[in-house]
């Protein structure tokens, strides 16, 4: 969220009215002019900034404070952190004194909001451009005010002062506060890749001294002293508090709802139906808890949409694929298996998995639909949030702004987004504010899915042990089933059980090359399928992203059959993997892990990893995923009786090109390698024919901590003279096949199902 | 309904409310005391903790009636900004948090925990957080903030 103390941009151009400063340029075409203020209206002409303007994006207010308006989102990462190093570096200036407004849509410019892993390494090149021609626009203001060429002007601490003269300044507000410092921006691309030029061009990152530095995070302390609003904690006066009511089972219809079942409970609740969507509204949030307890309602029986738990990865294998793409072929890899003197097979499998975020989903909605709708979500998208509920509501897209407002961390497209939807729906059939809180059921079962995915590969080696063939069929389902992008009416919940049809999203593959590394092989054939969704309407099955779509699952598979290969070679598992690289970073990152870890080369599994009950071992994973490398070792304790598996020590080396802040950089990574420990030993969503069963943290249990190593070793290659690529999501790629693959090197067993529960690994441990 | 007064951060407070109705919705939905956090309503994840006579309790299971002539301290009223306490001196020196949400589970647990073993050891620290959730993953950093608070508390500065 933005901090408390700041001002919104339109109270800064009224009261900036007094300040305006005269100004005749004498070439306007090379001067950035002083604009008058924002077209009348503010934030209430609900466009969102136009990006071709520099005002959209930046505004320096009187007390020399620069308040920047991006699209972007902070979800838990400290990327705001990130940003306001990237513009203090740019005008030199304290990053503490730049201040954000993020993801308001009536303020911001559609960049795509949050996804990917882009807001670095897309996001941070429109906001330097945008600080740089801030800068250069200052400098000519300032050349002009103190009667010196601008190249013979200096910025210390945002005050503008005459190279060898210093007494001759003056300082950003002084010079340009409250009004608008202005230039025309180009701009190209769109979405994450949208980017803006102007005059000013960023400095050489050579000359860095903020970028680069491991500044603390800005909202630390005012979540430490609990001064700090999450979406949770918007009110609007009047405002009712809203839950849902979701059917009995996928495809259950409504029946009958009983409204005289909570009639008792005082509030004025009441039960709002809408098709098979149902909810509750009442005047406190505990009322509305029991109301959605209480309420008796009745459905048709559901429809056995989903397979029997124990068959999920042979359906996934056998049911014909929604579409397939041959992905890569080189060279001729059945022919090359049939001459081999080796084969290699192996499968994996890689459940569904929850988002299951800390918070279960919380959105404010004021619909107005003679007016304006504004409506509060920690949803990573607000643009097209905004663009799915004009949809939703049937009103132009200008009646609908939708403020972004931290949530916990959303990691994908958990659901922030439906019960955003919930709240507009229910607001809209009240006729007043709710604020939708979903319980924990709400997330864990019915919130959107990471997606199953399975792998199966084949190896030939030739006598040598060279491998000559290498075969790789993934099916999935799709990671945009439910689209991540939620811009239309039919991508929520429960629109979808309101009788919007499902608009659908987009096929998403699990790929060899893209969701794993690119090994070289000299044949080789990849194949990617998607498997169809179980079924088609408000499944609680539903798959959409969840952190490194697909990469997780593919990663466990690639990286732990790499391992396979090289034990049938004989090989170090990390030579191994070197000799079917070939890019440099990719090599960097899996010698430095090597050497923080203490890595000895010898072939896997270990010959004799201990005589009692418990083994160690170390294994290891790459992660490539769009320019950013990372080289994962765990280490590991088994107890052989009962099949336990501790994670004893990560070594984690990351490269993500030009590093923002050291700091932030290694908690995200610390985090990303407990999260994806999380999925890789815990994690697996649990249903029956009709229903996901994991509903809370004790049927969908994650990390504690008792499951936390002691041990993190995180190496950062920096490379500031590369564009920086993205850190929220490639660290946890490889985690789960490190942790399998060091639990083979410690007993021999493979375990080739995740999670890696103690019963998968006893069971592995009895093929021996 | 009844009239229930609660003493909350060292102030007397009267609330209408339902006896039935667990703390946390009273302290956000009556007081707007926002920092206890709904994660779960189930116990199981310590998001909603406040202090209740220094014991960290889950605000989400605790009915309001049994909340009352207790000293209930929320994270805001552990301490203010002036004066904070060591455990959030040192999770900011840290930088122990992704998100946040969680927070209040993780802070006022250490608080109970240095209250009761002012040295706690590895294995203590992790049995008292073992009942916490935090989805960002952010244990490592949480875990170094308790060691951190440790010091601060015996004087020694950052180790």
């Amino acid at each position: 969220m933005t901090p408390k103390t700041q001002i919104s941009r339109r109270e800064f151009v009224k009261d900036a009215g007094g300040l305006m400063i005269g100004f005749s340029l004498a070439d306007a075409s090379v001067i950035p002019r002083l604009l008058a203020p924002l077209p009348q209206g503010g934030v209430t002409d609900n466009v969102p900034r136009s990006p071709d303007r520099l005002d959209a994006w930046l505004h320096i207010e009187t007390d020399g404070r620069v308040h920047v308006y991006t699209g972007k989102a902070e979800i838990g990462m400290g990327v705001q952190t990130a940003y306001g190093q990237i513009v203090a570096e740019e005008l030199d200036m304290a990053p503490g004194n730049v201040v954000f407004t993020m993801g308001d849509t009536a303020q911001t410019a559609d960049q795509g909001g949050v996804g990917g892993s882009t807001s670095i390494m897309l996001g941070a090149k429109p906001l330097r451009n945008v600080a740089a021609t801030a800068r250069y626009a200052l400098l000519q203001l300032a050349s002009q005010r103190l009667g010196a060429p601008a190249d013979q002007l200096q910025i210390k601490n945002s005050i503008i002062s005459v190279k060898g003269d210093e007494s001759k300044n003056i300082s950003f507000g002084a010079l340009a506060g409250g009004t608008d410092v202005n230039d025309t921006m180009k701009v190209s691309g769109e979405g994450f890749a949208l980017n803006v030029e102007g005059m000013g061009k960023p400095k050489d990152p050579a000359t860095y001294t903020v970028v680069g530095k491991p500044l603390f995070r800005v909202d630390m302390p005012g979540k430490l002293y609990g001064k700090w609003d999450y979406v949770t904690d918007k009110r609007l006066p009047g405002m009712l508090h809203g839950r849902v009511v979701r059917p009995a089972g996928v495809g259950a219809k409504l029946v009958s709802v009983d409204q005289d079942s909570i009639k008792g409970i005082p509030g004025n609740v009441r039960a709002v139906v809408k098709g098979n969507f149902v909810g509750v509204v009442a005047e406190n949030e505990w009322a509305a808890v029991q109301a959605a307890k209480k309420l008796k309602v009745t459905w048709s029986a559901a429809a056995p949409a989903f397979p029997e738990q124990k068959d999920l990865y042979k359906h996934m294998r056998t049911v014909a694929p929604k579409a397939t793409k041959e992905t890569l072929t080189t060279g001729d890899a059945s022919a090359a298996l049939a001459r081999a003197a080796k084969k290699v097979e192996a499968s994996y499998d890689f459940p569904f998995q929850s988002h299951a975020t800390m918070g279960p989903g919380c959105a404010l909605a004021d619909v107005h639909l003679d007016g304006l709708t504004t409506v509060w979500s920690g949803g990573q998208k607000p643009h097209a949030l905004r663009k799915g509920f004009a949809e939703l509501l049937g009103v132009p897209l200008d009646r609908v702004r939708v403020i972004w407002m931290e949530d916990a961390g959303s990691y994908g497209r958990p659901g922030f987004e439906d019960a955003a939807a919930d709240a507009v729906l229910l607001s809209r059939e009240v006729g007043k504010p709710v604020r939708v809180q979903w319980m924990r059921t709400d997330m864990t079962a019915w919130g959107s899915k990471g997606p199953a995915v399975v792998c199966d590969l084949s190896a030939g080696l030739d006598a040598s042990g060279e491998v000559t063939s290498l075969q790789f069929t993934s099916r999935a389902f799709s990671g945009g089933e439910t689209h991540f992008v939620p811009s239309t009416a039919g991508n929520f919940i429960g629109a979808q059980l309101e009788g919007i049809p499902n608009t659908g999203g987009v096929d998403e593959f699990a790929q060899w090359g893209v969701q794993a590394p690119p090994y070289k092989f000299q044949n080789i054939r990849a194949v990617a399928h998607v498997v169809p969704a179980f079924y088609d309407t408000a499944s609680p099955l539903r798959t959409t992203h969840l952190r490194d779509p697909e990469g997780p699952a593919t990663s466990f598979a690639v990286e732990s059959f790499m391992d396979e290969l090289a034990a049938a070679a004989k090989a170090d598992p990390i030579d191994f993997r070197l000799k079917h690289l070939e890019e440099p970073r990719a090599k960097a990152v899996l010698a430095a892990v090597a050497e923080k870890a203490g890595w000895t080369k010898r072939a896997s599994p270990k010959k004799s990893s201990g005589s009692g009950d418990v083994l160690t071992g170390r294994g290891v994973g790459l992660s490539t995923r769009n320019g950013t490398y990372v080289g994962t070792v765990a280490e590991v304790e088994v107890k052989r009786r009962t099949g336990e598996v501790r994670i004893t020590r990560f070594v984690c080396a990351h490269d993500c090109g030009l590093i923002i802040n050291t700091d932030t950089l290694r908690s995200t990574i610390a985090a990303n390698l407990v999260q994806s420990l999380s999925r890789a030993m815990k994690e697996e969503v649990m249903f029956d024919r009709s229903n996901v069963t994991s509903v809370d943290w004790s049927t969908y249990p994650v990390a504690r901590a008792s499951d936390i190593p002691s041990q993190f070793d995180i190496v950062l290659l920096s490379h500031p003279e590369l564009p920086s690529s993205g850190a929220g999501e490639p660290s946890s790629r490889a985690t789960a096949a490190a942790i399998a693959n060091a639990i083979f090197d410690a007993t021999g067993a493979r375990v080739r199902q995740a999670p890696l529960t103690p019963a998968r690994v006893k069971a592995a441990l009895t093929h021996v | 309904m009844s009239r229930i007064s609660l003493k909350i951060n060292g102030r007397e407070q009267t609330v209408d409310a339902d006896p039935d109705c667990p703390l946390l919705y009273v302290l956000r939905d009556n007081l707007s005391m926002n920092n206890p956090r709904f994660g779960c309503g189930l116990g199981q994840c310590g998001a909603c903790t406040v202090l209740v006579d220094g014991r960290a309790v889950r605000s989400c299971m605790l009915p309001v009636s049994r909340s009352t002539g207790k000293e209930i301290l929320t994270l805001d009223g552990l301490m203010g900004v002036e004066s904070p306490d060591p455990v959030q001196i040192a999770c900011i020196e840290e930088q122990a948090f992704q998100c946040g949400y969680c927070l209040n589970g993780w802070v006022l647990t250490a608080k109970a925990l240095l209250a009761e073993k002012p040295n706690p050891t590895d294995a203590e620290m992790r049995s008292a957080f073992q009942g916490l959730v935090c989805r960002c993953g952010s244990h490592t950093r949480i875990f170094a903030a308790v060691r951190h608070a440790v010091s601060l508390i015996n004087g020694a500065g950052k180790p």
